[in-house]
């Protein structure tokens, strides 16, 4: 499938030097944010800037020396982009919180409680470096994560820590914190995924009848990850969440493909996506307003449900123009929900379609990354799973930014590390853990195993050569 | 505050920002093709001629020359290593081109590194065992060591 580094007679470098001046990089793009922030909304340093980067800095130096110990040779660029998007969330979160205060709106602890949450999720990114020191070992938990995936997208029906939030269930609520399990499942399901599909690639690919031009493989090889997928497009149908459903139906494709080799999976994928937006269309009314709202903005500014969140959204950014209003001195609390699903907005309107364009490009750095470890991996099973965390990450950007953007109909979902939103922050600092994990295995020069034949191959004289 | 600060204030943000995703390309980009490392810094023996050119290589006295089928549906097919890397499987793409229905299209590979031959799994459904052992990575193979794919067994030759 790919050219190793190893065989081709190269190693690959460590990086950390550069990784650690591309942090640099990127804590001065996150605390630079939040001076700007300071200046442009209260006209002076914010008061708590020292205290605020040295919280950010300490984040992500212990970040940077785990992955030092634990994964020298881990891919040097994922971390600074990561920590760069968070910096500049966390400012954009900061400077919405100050409007919202200014207006006397309850909620205006977003900055403070997303830092919390990074907290939590660096935490997490270190633990699963220091404890997962090989990434093939979760292979064997193959079933288990499909079942626990499975029961985590459940757990929101279950009366008592199920609570609706603006239409979705999708919240869960323990102990006064608010969770969404959907964002853990979409990991585990990964897994589970790449740990089937290496196994049975073969006999997907290559057994089977032939109908009209694409293979269709036995059930019995195709059965189990369909019964998988099946299931949780169920549960995601019946609470309400059409942007976790096209997600997770767009995963699940991307890494059949990726494992068979077989382009007629696309047809098969996109004859059947069309069939299902046709009935989605046709018999949910959300989705109706949905494609109408993105056909004509206009036409229903004022109605309710309306397009008003779009078209604001929309006029922000039209009003930002090439380099932005500069930090408070536009309108991004017009914007319903510019903390969460519209955060985009608010950047584009503040810092312009120069720092939208940076953002889109980091998302595609990382989504490049991840494709460049799945290439150079070594295991099956590294590749698929980094096929399938990378492609995570490019469709969730793709349905979110077009989804704002007016590109394609809105679906809400979070914009990675940008967005307020605790579980889905969490959960993608795991997933950046998972991918640099599999990266520094991918990269790492291959250990010699068998010392009995490099005596042999040293000693010429020594030999014993071993015939039958 | 000045309109004039904020701007450039704006300014120096963009700026930093873009210089940060410059930064990050321009890692990204010398780090395509990795470096190449010394034999001796990997902690090989001293070896007296480098890897030049693959091909153009002379054997050494003692180093494989073929790679041989012992055992399998195909006994006998040979490979000459000189076309390294290579390829085991059912795939007509195979250097060595085995009917053996419990090997995969693509099986595995042959390539060297340096003085040592290495085999390597490409993914295969029934895995590529080295003596007993089912290998994960690429692995050293010396002389007459057993390889094992499917129901077919390969060592090198000399």
């Amino acid at each position: 499938m790919s050219q190793t580094g190893t065989l081709m007679g190269f190693v690959h470098r460590r990086r950390r030097g550069a990784e650690l001046f591309l942090l640099l990089l990127a804590l001065a793009v996150g605390i630079g944010a939040y001076a700007a922030v300071g200046l442009g909304v209260e006209g002076e340093v914010p008061a708590d800037l020292v205290g605020y980067g040295g919280w950010l800095t300490a984040l992500i130096v212990a970040a940077h020396v785990t992955v030092r110990l634990v994964a020298p040779y881990a891919d040097p660029v994922l971390l600074p982009l990561v920590a760069a998007l968070n910096g500049l969330g966390l400012a954009v979160l900061r400077r919405l919180d100050l409007t919202y205060e200014a207006n006397g709106l309850d909620q205006h602890t977003f900055a403070r409680q997303q830092l919390t949450w990074m907290t939590l999720g660096v935490v997490l990114f270190v633990a699963t470096l220091v404890f997962l020191r090989d990434h093939r070992s979760l292979q064997r938990l193959t079933y288990t994560s499909g079942l626990a995936g499975i029961v985590l997208l459940v757990l929101p029906f279950l009366p008592g820590i199920g609570v609706p939030i603006n239409g979705a269930n999708i919240w869960i609520r323990v102990a006064g914190f608010s969770f969404q399990p959907g964002e853990v499942a979409k990991v585990l399901l990964v897994i589970a995924f790449s740990g089937y599909l290496v196994l049975h690639r073969d006999a997907l690919a290559l057994a089977g009848r032939r109908v009209v031009f694409v293979d269709l493989p036995r059930g019995r090889d195709l059965g189990p990850i369909l019964a998988m997928f099946g299931v949780s497009m169920l549960i995601l149908v019946k609470q309400n969440d059409l942007g976790s459903s096209l997600l997770f139906f767009g995963l699940f494709l991307v890494m059949l493909y990726v494992a068979t080799e077989r382009p007629g999976w696309l047809v098969v994928g996109g004859l059947l996506f069309a069939a299902g937006a046709l009935a989605a269309y046709s018999f949910v009314g959300n989705v109706q307003n949905r494609f109408n709202f993105w056909l004509h903005p206009m036409d229903y500014y004022d109605a309710s449900p309306g397009s008003g969140q779009l078209v604001e959204a929309l006029f922000g950014m039209g009003w930002g123009g090439l380099i932005g209003r500069g930090f408070g001195n536009g309108f991004p609390e017009r914007v319903p929900f510019a903390y969460s699903d519209f955060i985009l907005s608010t950047v584009g309107e503040e810092l312009g379609l120069a720092a939208v364009m940076a953002i889109v490009l980091c998302y595609g750095l990382i989504v490049e990354r991840a494709l460049r470890i799945a290439l150079i991996s070594r295991d099956g099973f590294g590749k698929l799973m980094a096929v399938g965390l990378g492609a995570i990450f490019a469709l969730q950007v793709f349905v979110v930014i077009g989804g704002v953007t007016g590109l394609i109909p809105l679906t809400g979902l979070t914009t990675p590390f940008l967005s307020y939103g605790g579980s889905s922050l969490v959960a993608n600092w795991v997933v950046i853990a998972l991918l640099l994990r599999i990266s520094d295995q991918a990269r790492r020069p291959a250990p010699r195993l068998d010392p009995v034949d490099e005596s042999a191959a040293d000693s010429e004289s020594t030999q014993v050569v071993k015939l039958r | 505050m000045s309109e004039l600060t904020l701007f450039l204030i704006r300014v120096a943000f963009l700026a930093i920002l873009w210089i940060f995703v410059l930064s990050a390309i321009s890692v990204i980009r010398s780090d395509m093709f990795g470096a190449r490392v010394p034999e001796t810094a990997r902690g090989a023996a001293p070896a007296p001629e480098r890897r030049g050119g693959g091909k153009a290589r002379k054997p050494r006295r003692g180093s494989p020359t073929h790679l041989l089928v012992v055992e399998g549906e195909n006994p006998g097919v040979r490979a000459e290593l000189a076309d390294a890397p290579l390829l085991i499987g059912r795939g007509s793409d195979a250097a060595i081109k085995l009917d053996d229905d419990y090997v995969s299209t693509r099986h595995a590979r042959v390539a060297a590194s340096g003085d040592e031959w290495f085999v390597e799994d490409l993914g295969s459904t029934n895995g590529t065992y080295v003596g007993p052992v089912r290998i994960t990575q690429p692995t050293t193979i010396g002389l007459g060591v057993q390889v094992r794919v499917g129901k077919t067994i390969l060592e090198l030759r000399k």
